[in-house]
């Protein structure tokens, strides 16, 4: 399983380094390169995460080692996705270290083997542990996306065209397709508070229990519901949205990381190492 | 090498040697160039010929095997044609001969020579010169192949370097940024205010990226109309101007106005309707329609005409560093060219011949030989011996054939039609 862990984040990192190279050359091949390693990563991810969950029933999602390489899969998963709907493969440059780095700490953390198998037999939590990822994934993606956007206005305004202005795309399109992450990443976040608080309800009998993790998560939730709502009704976009798309994936690391070192709670054993 | 060896010469002026009343005096049009092919080429020194004329250039490429006959005709020709007489324009005159004249050629082709470095006319009233030129059978072995390198390279130079990437014009410029602020520009709204020149060539571009409806306000409501019509447009009036911000994306201002036709007040108020949809201001006039304050408006991007300006310059910087790439591109070219040329000769294509002829002989006799194990030695060379022969026997004509006067007129003609025939050159 290890060398395996390997060989993927070579994928992700050929991957960055081919994206690193269409950043500054803009060759069509470069593109198409960096793309295919990226691709072929997460393929070789997909099946790793699948062996695992099928030999042991449940996700492997019991540390913090297993839950980072479960977000590094969904990072390049989403990104794969936004590369169909939208022409924003400069994006590649961003989603691909990203994927990589997070890959290669999990890969230098601590993997014991969990203790308590059980807790992770459940639906709920395997929808939960998924949704909230795959919701964080596109979360980082827009928090991405929003500083490409910052740039690119940043160049637009103040009338220097130089070397990022040429490479990044329309600001119309970094809008559209920020905005585009934000929707899928907070129905997947919705979605993954949700199954959490049933499970929740079905371990420890009650839905709430004013859990750090559980505050924060909301307070990151409503970055994002305020954002969405500010957009749907004054057409907030643009710089403000790219702004508060950063704020909002801000507001995740420190829910995800954060939390779990600095204050306590009760996804203590599984997040921390 | 022989006196009367084919040279290709180019003789002509540019915007960098003459002025534009001599470059106007001297142009020629399609038809007066047609008709000064088939008078040239009645000349005895020029063998091969295409004139190309443009509004920055006038240039006559020349095949002749007496170089100063041939300039000479070219010049009295220009003098009688365009009645001019030769010291008004000599001075203005270059003369390139065989790799420079070959150089010149694709440096043209490329647009290297231009004004504006990269502008893509260049090529297309090349290839319409080159039409002319066949179709009045003016062109011959060397300047066809010559000036499809020269199409070839150009092409290259175009895909390899970034020559023709950025905007080097006012209308050209204010498109792009738009593009970078909207990405798609169909069905944006646009405003004109005011009209001129570079303001309307500017709808023009826009109209090229299908944007919506154009509206436009102008004093003078009439002009307005006819303008509007122009562009199948809408005139306004110039005070429905602010309201019409609720609804337009991009504004193209250029009127003679002494103050601001749209204040930062008014794009404040119509972002609220606009539920901050971008506002792209372009204000081509002097002195300025649109307050730059504006600019720090949240989704408002305003560009004067400085900045459009300070875009162009930038962009005709980057084009010159390309245009460095580019020379080594068109230097390689022109190396490949002269090595072409030089196997024109009679020695070169009969060794060529020879060689082909003999690698066919000695792989036959090879795989043949491989199958007759029982020959001995002196088989072998008695073999030998007789292939050299079929060789011999077989070169002996075509060679004589090239080497004596018996190809009449264009040597080229037949060193090409027997490398071609028998595929010495290794095809691209």
């Amino acid at each position: 399983m290890h060398r395996l862990s390997i060989i993927i984040i070579l994928l992700y990192l050929l991957s960055t380094a081919v994206y690193i190279a269409y950043f500054f050359f803009q060759k069509k091949m470069t593109r198409e390169g960096g793309y295919s390693f990226l691709l072929a990563g997460f393929i070789v991810h997909s099946g790793m995460l699948g062996y695992a969950f099928i030999m042991a029933g449940a996700l492997p999602a019991s540390n913090l080692s297993e839950n980072l390489s479960i977000v590094a899969w969904a990072v390049a998963g989403v990104f794969l996705l936004l590369r169909y709907k939208f022409d924003l493969k400069i994006l590649g440059v961003y989603a691909a270290p990203l994927a990589a780095l997070t890959l290669i700490t999990a890969s230098q953390l601590p993997n014991h083997p969990p203790e308590a198998v059980n807790l992770f037999k459940s639906f709920w939590l395997t929808v939960h542990v998924i949704a909230i990822f795959i919701g964080e994934a596109a979360f980082a993606l827009a928090c991405g996306v929003g500083i490409f956007y910052l740039m690119q206005e940043h160049a637009i305004k103040n009338k220097k065209h130089g070397f990022f202005y040429k490479r990044l795309p329309s600001l119309d399109l970094l809008d559209s397709t920020g905005y585009a992450c934000i929707v899928v990443g907070f129905i997947l976040l919705t979605l993954g508070l949700i199954s959490g608080f049933i499970y929740a309800k079905s371990i420890w009998g009650r839905f709430w229990s004013w859990d750090t993790k559980e505050v924060w998560s909301i307070i990151s939730w409503l970055v994002y519901v305020a954002l969405l709502h500010q957009r749907l009704t004054v057409g907030w976009r643009g710089r403000r949205a790219a702004i508060m798309a950063i704020i909002g994936f801000c507001a995740l690391l420190f829910t995800f990381f954060g939390v779990n070192f600095l204050l306590k709670g009760h996804h203590d054993t599984f997040t921390k190492f | 090498m022989k006196p009367n060896r084919a040279e290709i010469v180019l003789l002509g002026l540019n915007h960098k040697t003459a002025p534009i009343e001599l470059r106007e005096c001297i142009a020629f049009s399609k038809e007066e160039t047609a008709d000064s092919l088939l008078k040239l080429k009645a000349s005895s020194s020029i063998s091969e010929l295409i004139i190309y004329s443009t509004c920055n250039r006038v240039e006559i490429l020349m095949v002749t095997s007496q170089q100063q006959s041939a300039i000479d005709a070219a010049k009295a020709h220009i003098s009688e044609f365009k009645r001019i007489a030769v010291p008004k324009f000599e001075k203005a005159l270059y003369v390139h001969v065989n790799e420079n004249a070959v150089r010149h050629v694709f440096m043209v082709a490329a647009s290297l020579d231009s004004m504006i470095i990269g502008e893509p006319q260049i090529l297309g009233q090349i290839k319409e010169a080159y039409r002319i030129a066949t179709t009045k059978q003016t062109s011959g072995v060397l300047l066809n192949r010559l000036l499809h390198r020269a199409f070839f390279v150009a092409k290259k130079v175009r895909s390899e370097t970034g020559i023709g990437d950025s905007a080097v014009s006012v209308s050209y410029a204010a498109t792009e940024l738009a593009r970078k602020i909207f990405g798609d520009l169909s069905g944006k709204q646009v405003m004109l205010i005011g009209a001129g020149e570079m303001a309307e060539l500017a709808v023009e571009h826009l109209i090229r990226h299908r944007v919506g409806t154009i509206f436009v306000a102008n004093r003078t409501f009439k002009r307005g109309v006819e303008l509007a019509d122009r562009f199948n447009g809408q005139a306004i009036r110039m005070e429905e101007i602010n309201d019409h911000l609720k609804k337009v994306d991009i504004i193209i201002s250029s009127t003679g106005a002494p103050g601001y036709m749209v204040t930062c007040a008014h794009v404040k108020d119509s972002m609220r309707s606009r539920r901050n949809r971008p506002l792209f201001f372009i204000d081509i006039a002097v002195p300025r329609d649109i307050e730059p304050a504006i600019n720090r408006i949240n989704n408002a991007y305003v560009y004067d005409i400085d900045d459009l300006k300070g875009i162009i310059d930038e962009n005709i910087d980057e084009r010159r560093k390309e245009a460095f790439k580019a020379e080594r591109i068109i230097d390689e070219a022109v190396i490949r060219f002269q090595e072409w040329q030089g196997n024109l000769d009679v020695v070169p294509t009969i060794v060529d011949l020879r060689d082909k002829l003999e690698r066919i002989v000695k792989t036959e006799m090879e795989k043949t030989l491989h199958g007759l194990k029982h020959l001995t030695e002196s088989d072998h060379s008695a073999l030998n011996r007789m292939t050299d022969a079929v060789v011999k026997k077989i070169l002996h004509d075509p060679a004589l054939f090239l080497k004596s006067d018996g190809c009449y007129g264009d040597k080229a003609v037949y060193m090409d039609m027997t490398r071609r025939l028998f595929r010495l050159d290794e095809m691209e």
